[in-house]
């Protein structure tokens, strides 16, 4: 009787570890990338870049104004209609047009720091997206920014790997991170 | 001189600012075997805090690190 006690008991104890070991984060980063500036842009790609070094999985999701950071400045979708052409030709076509978000000065700034980024050998936004790729960290984009943009898959750069997907494929990676960042 | 790390790879990372110094290390440990040591040279003085952050969650070793004439050198043991 009392072995049978202990049994359950155990049984239930069992089953409470196994649950444990579901619900622990792993060593992953998650980062929704909302902003389309060019020095938050690269904020992202460094801390990206430099969390695969420190051993942790990476995914970006890029949503809202960090959308446009992914268009391919040699590509181009037809069939928009008059909100997603105005969209398309106001917002920066690729991470080389982004812009600084503080001292902009009309693109002087902009250029300035990217001249000093040259000569600090920063690397660029585009160099650090072809790392990024390189060092296999997967990009997300929501498909609801694109819908609200009226951008295509077709216009956005080749990346590996690269989904579009909504807001809960994100989350279900992001609820598991032991990391999650928000630029 | 008896205490004279054996460096099994030489990475020159001299004028590469932040992130590239860990990215680079991270990505050439993985081709030497565990026990081996790399001494990497950098500019960045970031790197001095930067590598023994990388190495304790990386699992791996800094053995040295010297100071001089602008250079930083670092001496890495893989130990996984």
């Amino acid at each position: 009787m009392q072995l049978e006690e202990m049994e359950k008991q155990l049984a239930e104890l069992k089953a409470r570890v196994e649950g444990l070991s579901g619900s622990q984060p792993e060593e992953r980063l998650s980062m929704i990338v909302f902003s389309g500036d060019l020095d938050k842009a690269l904020a992202a790609f460094i801390i990206a870049t430099g969390a695969v070094a420190m051993g942790l999985e990476v995914v970006m999701f890029f949503t809202f104004w960090g959308t446009p950071i992914l268009r391919d400045k040699n590509k181009s979708a037809g069939g928009k209609d008059l909100m997603g052409t105005m969209f398309g030709s106001m917002l920066p076509k690729g991470a080389g047009k982004v812009k600084l978000s503080k001292m902009n000065m009309g693109g002087m700034g902009t250029a300035m720091m990217k001249s000093l980024m040259k000569k600090k050998n920063v690397a660029s936004l585009e160099e650090f997206i072809k790392m990024a790729a390189e060092l296999e960290v997967k990009i997300y984009i929501c498909e609801m920014s694109m819908d609200l943009m009226g951008f295509k898959h077709e216009e956005m750069i080749d990346y590996p790997g690269l989904e579009y997907v909504g807001v809960a494929t994100f989350l279900e990676k992001a609820i598991n991170s032991k990391v999650q960042l928000f630029l | 001189m008896s205490d004279a790390i054996q460096v099994d790879k030489v990475m020159d990372l001299k004028g590469l600012p932040c992130p590239m110094p860990v990215v680079k290390v991270s990505k050439g440990i993985k081709e030497i075997q565990v026990g081996q040591v790399i001494e990497a040279l950098t500019t960045d003085p970031g790197a001095l805090a930067d590598f023994p952050a990388w190495a304790r969650t990386s699992g791996n070793e800094i053995l040295k690190t010297d100071q001089g004439d602008g250079v930083i050198k670092i001496y890495i043991k893989r130990l996984k």
